[in-house]
């Protein structure tokens, strides 16, 4: 259970930290690690295979794509980035303020969430899961990286020619 | 054999990039023309044995979760059409054949992805598809070398994730809950379990993200910039079929095989349709850009359709399936005016534009079909899906969500009309008497997209009882 809140504070800090920061590639890290960190939870609620494909598309081929197209424009100055980072803060005060307040509210609501759920079959570990259930999902992830890939060659040779 | 839809394309697309000395960059262009061709041709044989899953030999060898009903043929046929427009699109406007290549390889990707979207009955492959469809369509928009086109599949990118976000959590959810993620394992779930309620709350989590993806107000933010800023074949292709697929073909998958239609469910629904038809429409009669005013017009249109689902009867449902069609066709057949007069002008301002009907007669009566049958007069396409749905809305006591359909459809002629008058009626001005009807793949395109939409409005008949009617009769409410 304290794991399950560490997780849980990484996740909000890691989030807030990804819409405040002053760099779009701080930001765009920033969501690779939010990512990261949702797919540790996710391992945890029993969803071995959500968890992977978060892992494999948001954290890693979400953020190789982010950092591709921050690659094809013009980096802002340091002036020019504290000024966008104080217009942020500016902005989004509220942000955290309302997070802390929703985490109070919810703690003294004591919400009773305990379910019986279904028990987890120890067979299916994630690669048996991936190989023998989930073929059309495999084939659908394999697809999902080569366009991946194709889009970032494809981006970063437009870049260059520029 | 259903599952070579989504196995040709990228068996296609790998045979494409090994380098035989027989194969060349141009076969792309003409691999992706044949196979969108036969989905669309084969697509109007409902009753083919193709469509037959137990026949479907790789499926049952996969064991892969894929299934045919009539909403999923409408839907593979709209994808066939409007990638076969694209890929002429792209042909005429760019010259470049490493480019060319990029893109109709690019298209190869979206196709298999939209198809897979139609025929899965799984919430996690369903998602799955959705990705491919979003990061290849994230890939056209940046193609467009300006920094719009940047700006735009950056707003897209970012909205996207959260879309993803939401619903990989909602899975998480599911999969938590149910222990599948099966539709018709979750709709039992939805019906008997004792947990019905937080299934609720994670298909709703779902929904908000094919909100985003479908580009329905209030998500609708990154829609304008997208479909204004990406290239002109990007643009049919995003605005003609691959929203409409990822965010409105699933939304109403789900509501039917998973979600079922619970009263709270189908007043969001119909608010939220609602809310998009009538701010759509207002905010495309400001707009002085083309390609912004069309995209303005998209979210309204789309508002139509979520709000004949949100009604919820089989009449309803078939109803904005068939303006889902429609809606695929006529916005297809604007784009491809669109860039034809881009092209020609170079500028998308309208207030730049006036009697180019003269020069460019095909353009001006496609552009006119278009524009009326989004408009919802008779006896063109989209007159007849809006009846159904305004029938349907008025038959279940809807009397107030009826009578704001009809009104913003006075709109939609408003805004359509001063755009008819201002791009192609008038006096041709002396800066741009030069200007010429776009030869080749423009004028076939605009005149397929124009046939179709006339011919399912005078041939309302054939497509009630082929494609309308089977719908209602599968929802059977």
């Amino acid at each position: 259970m304290k794991l399950n809140f560490v997780i849980l504070i990484a996740l909000v800090l890691f989030s807030l930290w990804t819409v405040m920061t002053r760099s779009l590639i701080r930001s765009a890290i920033g969501l690779a690690l939010t990512s990261a960190i949702l797919t540790i939870a996710m391992f945890r609620l029993n969803s071995p295979i959500a968890a992977v494909f978060e892992l494999s598309v948001c954290a890693g081929l979400i953020s190789v794509l982010f950092v591709s197209t921050i690659s094809l424009t013009h980096p802002e100055t340091r002036e020019e980035a504290m000024q966008h980072m104080k217009d942020r803060l500016t902005r989004f005060w509220y942000l955290p303020v309302i997070v802390i307040v929703a985490v109070v509210i919810l703690s003294a609501m004591r919400m009773n969430l305990h379910f019986n759920l279904p028990t987890p079959d120890a067979e299916k570990d994630v690669q048996s899961v991936m190989w023998n259930l989930r073929q059309l999902d495999l084939f659908g992830q394999i697809i999902v990286l080569l366009t991946g890939v194709f889009g970032v060659v494809i981006l970063l040779k437009e870049a260059k020619k520029k | 054999m259903i599952s070579l839809l989504i196995f040709m394309p990228f068996l296609a697309l790998l045979i494409l990039n090994i380098p035989f000395k027989d194969i060349t960059k141009k076969d792309a262009f003409w691999a992706v023309l044949a196979l969108s061709a036969l989905q669309a041709g084969i697509s109007l044989f409902p009753n083919a044995s193709f469509w037959d899953s137990a026949s479907d030999v790789i499926g049952n060898f996969f064991k892969l979760n894929l299934a045919i009903d009539s909403l999923s043929i409408v839907l593979l046929f709209c994808i066939g059409t409007v990638t076969f427009i694209t890929a002429l699109v792209a042909k005429h406007f760019i010259t470049d054949q490493k480019r060319l290549f990029n893109f109709t390889s690019l298209l190869l990707v979206i196709l298999a992805g939209m198809n897979g979207i139609v025929m899965t009955r799984d919430i996690f492959s369903l998602y799955v598809f959705i990705e491919i469809a979003a990061i290849a369509s994230f890939i056209l928009i940046a193609m467009n070398k300006d920094i719009d086109a940047i700006e735009g599949a950056f707003k897209y990118l970012i909205l996207s994730a959260i879309a993803t976000t939401m619903m990989l959590s909602s899975i998480a959810l599911i999969l938590l809950m149910v222990g599948d993620t099966d539709l018709s394992v979750i709709s039992y779930a939805m019906k008997t379990s004792e947990r019905a309620p937080i299934i609720m709350a994670a298909i709703g989590l779902f929904i908000c993200g094919l909100f985003i993806k479908g580009g329905l107000v209030p998500f609708h933010g990154w829609l304008p910039d997208a479909y204004s800023s990406a290239s002109a074949p990007a643009s049919v292709l995003l605005a003609g079929i691959v929203t409409k697929t990822v965010g409105i073909y699933t939304l109403m998958r789900i509501m039917i095989s998973a979600f079922g239609f619970d009263n709270t469910v189908k007043t969001i629904l119909m608010l939220v349709g609602t809310v998009s038809i009538v701010f759509g429409a207002l905010a495309a009669i400001g707009q002085a850009d083309f390609k912004r005013m069309l995209a303005y017009s998209s979210i309204s249109q789309v508002g139509y359709i979520v709000l004949g689902l949100g009604c919820g009867t089989g009449l309803a449902i078939a109803g904005a399936a068939f303006h889902l069609f429609n809606h695929a066709m006529f916005k297809s057949l604007l784009f491809v005016n669109s860039a034809s007069v881009e092209l020609e002008t170079k500028t998308r301002d309208m207030n730049k534009m006036t009697g180019f009907g003269q020069k460019m007669p095909v353009a001006a009566f496609t552009s006119a079909v278009a524009t009326l049958s989004a408009s919802g007069i008779p006896p063109l396409a989209g007159f007849w899906s809006k009846l159904i749905i305004v029938m349907a809305l008025w038959a279940a006591g809807h009397y107030a969500y009826a009578a704001i359909a009809v009104l913003a459809s006075v709109i939609t002629l408003a805004y359509f009309l001063s755009m008819q008058r201002r791009v192609f009626f008038g006096k041709l001005s002396g800066e741009l008497k030069d200007i010429r009807e776009t030869a080749g793949g423009l004028v076939l395109s605009a005149s397929i997209l124009a046939a179709i939409t006339i011919g399912a409005g005078v041939f309302f008949p054939f497509m009630l009882n082929v494609f309308i009617l089977p719908i209602a009769n599968m929802i059977g409410r």
